[in-house]
């Protein structure tokens, strides 16, 4: 047999287990009858949004609201606010951190002549302090804020060893800024999304143990009988990220090509298996609960989920076309991201199903907003990744900008939009304080939206074209670097609304820490949970 | 679902499956692929130079791996045959890249042989490559009144070089400049893959 025929077999064959597998969840679902999406709304609070401010209707009946199930999730709440807070403060820092980096790097693909006297500075590693940044600052202490706050409320039950995550937070940031510091002095171990040498990342996994064993200890003592789709999400994420970073990190274990379909292995999975479940679990939670309306369809979530589990893991070798590296395994993750395309609609189509009708839902929630063309992005990223990883396609896009657009549409449109509206949604919850301004809000989402529009559409063009002259031998190369000059620059445009965008949300929170209880109304925090939703 | 053990369980299953095919069936095949004969070890001040090239990124911008004939013209703009696993012999780790904003340097050291050449053009890019939008990188060199005996002094087009004065390269330049140089992969390959 040729390494095709067995590669196919070994497809069907593990497509059929995970059919099976995904039926046997569903068959289980069936035999009892409540419906786990309900699980996140108290008894008579479907149909309500959870707002801040005291919904009058839900008021007026007291009675049909359970108010115990209130008064648990105000306890939940209660148990996470400082150590959400903590995560959420960092995240703030290394958002400015990373964004001023990045335009920064942006501007010198422009002016290369730019801030030229620091080593620091200079663009190699400009662009690995923001890639790094990101990474490993802004998104995970966004996302696992956002976990830490949510798990507890759908486990209902406090968070058991809050104190753990708290120290693992604080080591975590603290391996961080060691190693910016080396990546800025030069110390770097030279593998793209890995490039922190292996002895600080040992601080990381310290870090994130003590983050996950709270977590973990939180899920034993839950007390509701279903985990709800986020629960899952969250939950496999937790899990995934400390053995992929563990295996990739091993010093002496990889080498040569080996190495590198490693580095793609680790570099797709850290975004498909850590970043993606976070941001849409966030979804999966704050939709439905900014609606007052349970998801549309249980048996879809499963299929969206263990889709991506499966699938997603396998893509790597997309980042590998035409390299070195034995051509089964890009042949295998080709057809694994199309496959992709399962689990990505399964997800559309329960988000549009849940949003039909409450679409004016929109108008009156900035969180709404956020989490919203968040998940459109997610579609839009994905899809567009499917065919990215077609080597008719790839061949002109690989080595361009276009990728480039397309990881800021992911991790920008995408990941970080929907943290945005997590962020919005939870900081009232834990600080007792209200967003003073509305207005930023509304400011934030329009610089933002535009500006990562600009990002996207500059560089997709742009990286088009040079992808198409680069393939035209007859073209010097030269010409594929000047082509591209113009959509560089529109890029530093639409970065710099991004980055103004992070200036007003940033100024706007630490405003709601210094500006007293400014016009909140008490009643409307969970200082005061009973009774108020 | 109900069940924590069946979901955690679960999902280490989906991703054990990916990290054999993606990890541990490369680590069996193609880890320790032995270098194809032609290629050489590095030299110490080539590996010095590998690491400047590593901690200024510059495989961000520049990728090092041809692809074939059949696929893309790579090599038709002279930057080599494709590359085979046994090539990256001695890279630890390798600098495949995914970027080209800059030209393949997988055989730079064909191209482009002259010392005066490189370190000038990382004095100063647009001295060579006018348009270029790669950085200068300043701080690899001293611009002083005059060099020492055992200096290598940078002889620039007349427009870059500082009026009055002399570029010397540092030794992280001269590293850096040597391991560009040994990036030559134009011996034959006779192994299966490259046949294809
Ligand atoms: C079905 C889903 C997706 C598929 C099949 C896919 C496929 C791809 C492909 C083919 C590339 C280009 C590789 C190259 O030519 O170098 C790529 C790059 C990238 N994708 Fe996706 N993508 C998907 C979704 C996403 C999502 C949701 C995100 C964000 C969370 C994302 C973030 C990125 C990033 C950051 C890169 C650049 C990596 C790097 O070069 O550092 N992708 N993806
Ligand atoms: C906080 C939100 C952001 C996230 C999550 C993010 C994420 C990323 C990622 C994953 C990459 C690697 C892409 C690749 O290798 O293909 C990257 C590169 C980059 N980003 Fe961002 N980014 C963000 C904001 C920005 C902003 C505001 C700018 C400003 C213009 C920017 C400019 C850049 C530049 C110039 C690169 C280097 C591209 C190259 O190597 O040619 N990013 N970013």
């Amino acid at each position: 047999m040729n390494t095709l025929s067995i590669l196919m077999s070994a497809f069907v064959l593990s497509l059929v287990g995970l059919g099976f597998f995904i039926w046997s969840q569903r068959s289980r679902l069936l035999s009892r009858s409540a419906d786990g999406s309900e699980v996140i709304f108290a008894r008579g609070e479907i149909g309500h949004p959870e707002t801040l401010t005291p919904d009058r209707s839900l008021k007026a009946g007291a009675g049909t609201v359970d108010s115990q199930e209130l008064l648990d999730r105000a306890a939940a709440d209660a148990s996470t606010a400082a150590v959400v807070f903590f995560f959420y403060c960092c995240a703030f820092v290394w958002l400015l951190v990373a964004s001023a980096a990045g335009l920064t790097a942006s501007i010198k693909l422009h002016a290369p002549d730019w801030l030229v006297s620091e080593a620091w500075l200079s663009f190699g590693r400009i662009r690995t302090l923001h890639l790094n940044a990101v990474a490993y600052g802004w998104a995970p202490m966004a996302g696992l804020g956002t976990a830490l706050f949510i798990i507890p409320r759908l486990l209902k039950t406090e968070l058991v060893g809050g104190r753990y995550a708290l120290l693992g937070g604080a080591l975590w940031n603290a391996a961080l800024v060691a190693g910016l510091g080396s990546l800025a002095y030069g110390v770097s171990d030279g593998m793209e999304w890995l490039e922190i040498p292996w002895q600080i990342d040992i601080l990381f996994v310290a870090g994130g143990a003590l983050v996950g064993l709270p977590l973990i200890l939180t899920l034993l003592r839950r007390k509701v009988a279903h985990l709800y789709v986020s629960v899952w999400y969250m939950g496999c994420a937790l899990f995934w990220f400390p053995v992929l970073f563990f295996v990739a990190n091993v010093p002496g274990l990889h080498r040569g090509v080996e190495a590198a379909t490693m580095n793609w292995w680790f570099g797709h999975n850290v975004l498909g298996l850590f970043y993606t479940p976070l941001a849409l679990a966030s979804i999966y939670y704050f939709l439905p609960k900014l609606i007052g309306r349970p998801i549309q369809s249980y048996n879809l979530s499963l299929v969206g989920f263990w889709g991506l589990a499966f699938f997603y893991g396998q893509v790597g070798g997309h980042h590998l076309v035409g390299g070195p590296v034995p051509a089964w395994l890009v042949t295998l993750s080709i057809v694994q991201s199309m496959m992709m395309i399962l689990p990505v609609v399964a997800f559309t189509v329960n988000q549009h199903l849940t949003l039909k009708g409450h679409l004016g839902a929109l108008r009156h929630s900035p969180t709404l907003q956020f989490i919203c063309l968040g998940g459109l992005m997610y579609t839009a990223s994905s899809v567009q990744g499917s065919f990215e990883a077609l080597r008719s396609v790839n061949v002109i896009t690989h080595f361009t900008h276009y990728t480039v657009a397309h990881a800021h549409l992911g991790l920008y449109g995408f990941v970080t939009m929907v943290f945005f509206g997590a962020i919005y949604f939870v900081v009232p919850r834990v600080t007792g304080r209200d967003w003073p301004w509305p207005r930023l809000i509304s400011l934030h989402f329009w610089l933002a939206a535009t500006g990562i529009a600009i990002y996207f559409v500059s560089l997709t063009i742009g990286g088009w074209l040079q992808g198409s002259a680069m393939l035209d031998e007859s073209r010097g190369f030269m010409e594929s670097v000047r082509i591209t000059l113009p959509y560089l620059q529109g890029r530093s445009v639409g970065g710099a609304l991004m980055v103004l965008s992070h200036v007003v949300f940033a100024a706007h929170f630490v405003r709601l820490l210094i500006g007293g209880a400014g016009r909140t109304d008490q009643s409307s925090t969970r200082l005061s949970a009973p009774g108020a939703i | 679902m109900h069940s924590e053990t069946r979901l955690i369980f679960g999902g280490l299953t989906t991703l054990a499956v990916a990290t054999a095919a993606l990890v541990v069936l490369p680590y069996l095949t193609v880890r320790d692929t032995p270098p194809v004969a032609g290629l050489k070890p590095y030299t110490s001040a080539q590996l010095r130079g590998r690491t400047q090239y590593i901690q200024h990124g510059c495989m961000y911008c520049h990728s090092q791996q041809p692809r074939a004939q059949a696929f893309a013209p790579d090599a038709r703009r002279a930057w080599g045959r494709a590359t085979v696993a046994g090539d990256y012999a001695y890279d630890d780790p390798p600098l495949l890249g995914t970027m080209r904003t800059g030209p393949d340097l997988m055989n730079i050291g064909v191209r482009q042989p002259s010392d005066q050449w490189h370190l000038g053009h990382l004095y100063q890019p647009r001295a060579y490559a006018p348009g270029s939008i790669m950085p200068a990188y300043p701080f690899l060199f001293e611009v002083r009144d005059k060099a020492e005996a055992g200096e290598t002094v940078v002889t620039l087009p007349p427009d870059f070089t500082p009026k009055g004065k002399v570029v010397v390269a540092r030794p992280e330049a001269l590293d850096l400049v040597s391991y560009l140089k040994s990036l030559d992969r134009s011996y034959p390959v006779v192994d299966a893959a490259s046949v294809n």
